[in-house]
């Protein structure tokens, strides 16, 4: 493998890894404060990717203003993730004190009934709106000609909300109260803090970061039917790996995955599917609670 | 009277009811025919199962309002293959059992039509396998109850060669990009076991079978930007094929590359101006609402018109799949009730029927062979070129290839018989001259 292939195989794999940690990071992170895991996340990567690719093509296709075309894409994710974000806190909130089984098997449901509505608005026809590819231009490097929106734009979008998130969290009072019922709930609340309140905002959160996800790669993406499930087992891939609420890690991993499956093509192919299971299976038969999270004692 | 001869009598009566019901049961007209349709209404394959059940929906609604066949209604019942094999095979079950179904057309996915196949003769129903490629799912299986009314994947891959070596005859070097399931990895070991026998010289560079639902081929693109294969072959089709088309096209691999994909007829519309000239493009069958024989046929462009105006969109090959499907269906049901002397058929008699049936769907001809029930349907490609009638590619330079010519033979095994065809296989195929029906 010479310097070249490497340097192409890391750019490859750090845009991928960048699609791959946003949508990674709303599922671990409404893992980690409200404690569900949402596998309607898959739905709100559909439905964010639909709804930018809906908006593109009502204001921003054939207009040539990048301004439209991103906007498109801000507006898409912003309203499937409040939208949807909100409605499934809602229906969540009425199983918070069961069983997390039950809990996931109220998300699987959610998720099966939103395929549905998925398919009764845009059909089974693929959506594809990708002005904004060329209105970015492209970069060649090697004689490989990289798309701008790939080679830069979502690693930095991905940086972004990454750092974005940090910073909110650990500079802002409703940061600090996301961190405080994601220690403890009880004591936060008898602190003064409304937890659900504050669980509704984090669910928001990421579920908007999900979607945006999804609305991100609605332009080098096919939108189709089952397109949130394909997603979502990736995504818990990266969220098994990293450990459960572990953002840091969401992201380690997801740059992880997609540098591992990139260096894969370039050098067995074969294994390119299966390159995200076996590092998940390696670091679990070491680590099984997650690379980053810490083992805590079992309350008998 | 005995008790002897009142036990004979009743056991005599009763047979005698039972025969007359069973002859009524055979003759009698029905009040409706109820079809059973197997096809994908969810998930990522409802690109092909969906258009599929527009054409069925409309060619019913057609055939009833010109009286059915003859004289009985059709009633079509559909099942979702998105459910997944298991739960796929229990709704064909009760779709027989409990609907009472007169004939069933299953399935899209090779997988499900492998495993309709026996279920079919177990439960002794007339099958037509309307859409599925898979050549095992008939290939030597002595099966009495099913037929398949379009081509299997050797016709389809074997004839896809001859057309790439005849319009492009001087490449050195290839690479595949293929969905990682069975047909991704089926279609490329029969392409390229037959490209080893028409051109032994030719070098794979790369075989890349990226995920199925794969939203990112930038790995793949780069790596096929570095190696500049003469020739791009992939049988990806519905979102995947359209994810790596146009993701190629914006980074010029169809600069560097002859591209051909093998069912990319099925994504011309949704792809727009993103597909650029000089694209080879196979159509699965002789599907292609601007088919050069047929484009101007009453039959075929009637249909086209009024599909359009019901979807908004030009047919693919899945609709012509269905028509095709269900032209067999309609012609069995003559051919049985003519062999009946007007009598009205059993099952038994439609799937006798179906093999052996020459019928037309919207455009060529295509025969079962009474053999195993392979349909043999001529193949259809073209390369892409732009066009001021319509807002994405439409298709030049076809070539129409005879399926006889490129499918196993009944009782021969398709992976001895690919080994014994050789070049001189190209002289019996050339391009379309252009002669209109």
């Amino acid at each position: 493998m010479t310097i070249d292939t490497i340097l192409l195989a890391l750019i490859d794999g750090v845009s991928y890894g960048g699609l791959l940690f946003l949508v990674a990071l709303g599922l671990t992170f409404i893992f980690g404060v409200v404690h569900v895991l949402n596998v309607a996340h898959g739905s709100l990567y559909a439905f964010g990717g639909y709804a930018a690719a809906s908006m593109g093509i009502w204001f921003a296709q054939g207009e040539d203003s990048l301004f439209l075309s991103l906007l498109a894409l801000v507006a898409g994710a912003a309203i499937v993730g409040l939208v949807l974000g909100y409605t499934l806190m809602l229906l969540l909130r009425r199983f918070r004190d069961r069983d997390p089984v039950i809990q996931l098997l109220v998300t699987f449901g959610a998720f099966m009934i939103l395929e549905d509505i998925q398919m009764m608005i845009w059909g089974a026809r693929p959506y594809f709106v990708s002005d904004i590819m060329y209105q970015m231009g492209s970069t060649e490097l090697m004689n490989v000609v990289f798309m701008n929106y790939q080679f830069w734009f979502i690693p930095a979008v991905a940086l972004g909300v990454y750092f974005g998130l940090r910073w909110f969290l650990k500079h802002s009072l409703k940061g600090h109260q996301i961190i405080a019922v994601t220690h403890d709930r009880e004591v936060a609340t008898a602190l003064g803090v409304n937890a659900g309140r504050i669980s509704l905002l984090t669910f928001i959160i990421g579920a908007t970061l999900g979607a945006l996800g999804g609305a991100l790669a609605s332009p080098t993406t096919s939108l189709v039917p089952g397109v949130g499930a394909e997603m979502i087992v990736l995504s818990f891939a990266v969220v098994a790996t990293a450990g459960l609420g572990q953002v840091t890690g969401a992201l380690i991993v997801a740059l992880a995955i997609g540098i591992a499956r990139s260096a894969s093509i370039y050098m067995m192919p074969q294994f390119e599917v299966v390159m995200p299971y076996l590092i998940m299976m390696g670091v679990l038969l070491v680590r099984p609670q997650g690379l980053f999270t810490v083992a805590q004692a079992r309350r008998i | 009277m005995t008790l002897k001869t009142l036990v004979s009598s009743t056991l005599i009566a009763t047979s005698g009811l039972a025969l007359g019901a069973s002859s009524a049961m055979a003759s009698e007209k029905p009040e409706e025919i109820t079809l059973g349709i197997a096809t994908f209404l969810s998930g990522s394959a409802s690109v092909f199962g969906i258009p599929g059940r527009d054409a069925a929906d409309l060619y019913i609604e057609e055939l009833n309002a010109r009286g059915g066949v003859h004289g009985v209604p059709v009633r079509a019942i559909y099942i979702d293959e998105g459910r997944g094999s298991a739960g796929m095979v229990s709704d064909y079950r009760r779709v027989v059992q409990e609907e009472n179904a007169d004939l069933m057309m299953g399935a899209v996915s090779s997988g499900h039509c492998l495993a309709i196949g026996p279920l079919a003769e177990d439960l002794e129903i007339p099958n037509i396998m309307w859409d599925c490629g898979t050549e095992r799912a008939l290939e030597n299986q002595g099966y009495e109850w099913s037929v398949r009314t379009g081509s299997n994947a050797v016709t389809e891959m074997v004839a896809s060669v001859l057309y790439l070596l005849t319009v492009k005859p001087d490449f050195e070097t290839i690479a595949v990009v293929n969905q990682d399931y069975a047909w991704g990895h089926d279609s490329w070991e029969i392409f390229s076991t037959v490209l080893k026998q028409l051109k032994p010289d030719v070098e794979v560079v790369a075989e890349f079978f990226p995920r199925f639902g794969a939203p990112d081929y930038s790995s793949e693109i780069s790596r096929l930007q570095a190696l500049r294969p003469d020739v791009v072959l992939s049988t990806s089709w519905g979102g995947d094929l359209d994810t790596f088309a146009t993701q190629a096209s914006q980074r010029g691999v169809f600069n560097n590359s002859t591209v051909f994909l093998a069912l990319g007829e099925s994504s011309l519309e949704r792809l727009g101006d993103r597909l650029p000239e000089g694209v080879l493009i196979g159509a699965r069958g002789d599907n292609y609402f601007l088919h050069p024989k047929y484009m101007t046929d009453e039959k075929h462009h009637d249909f086209v018109t009024t599909y359009q105006e019901r979807t908004g969109q030009h047919p693919i090959y899945p609709v012509y799949q269905m028509v095709r499907a269900m032209e067999a269906m309609v012609g069995a049901y003559d051919t049985a009730i003519e062999a009946n002397n007007g009598e009205w058929p059993s099952k038994k008699d439609i799937a006798q029927a179906l093999r052996g049936l020459t019928f037309r769907g919207l455009t060529s001809e295509v025969t079962v062979r009474p053999e195993d029930g392979q349909g043999l349907e001529d193949q259809l490609f073209g390369t892409t070129t732009s066009s001021d009638e319509y807002d994405f590619r439409v298709l030049k330079d076809f070539m129409i290839v005879p399926a006889g010519l490129v499918t196993t033979p009944p009782y021969e095994t398709t992976s001895e018989w690919l080994k014994t065809l050789t070049p001189d296989l190209l002289g019996q195929v050339e391009m379309y001259n252009g002669a209109a029906q």
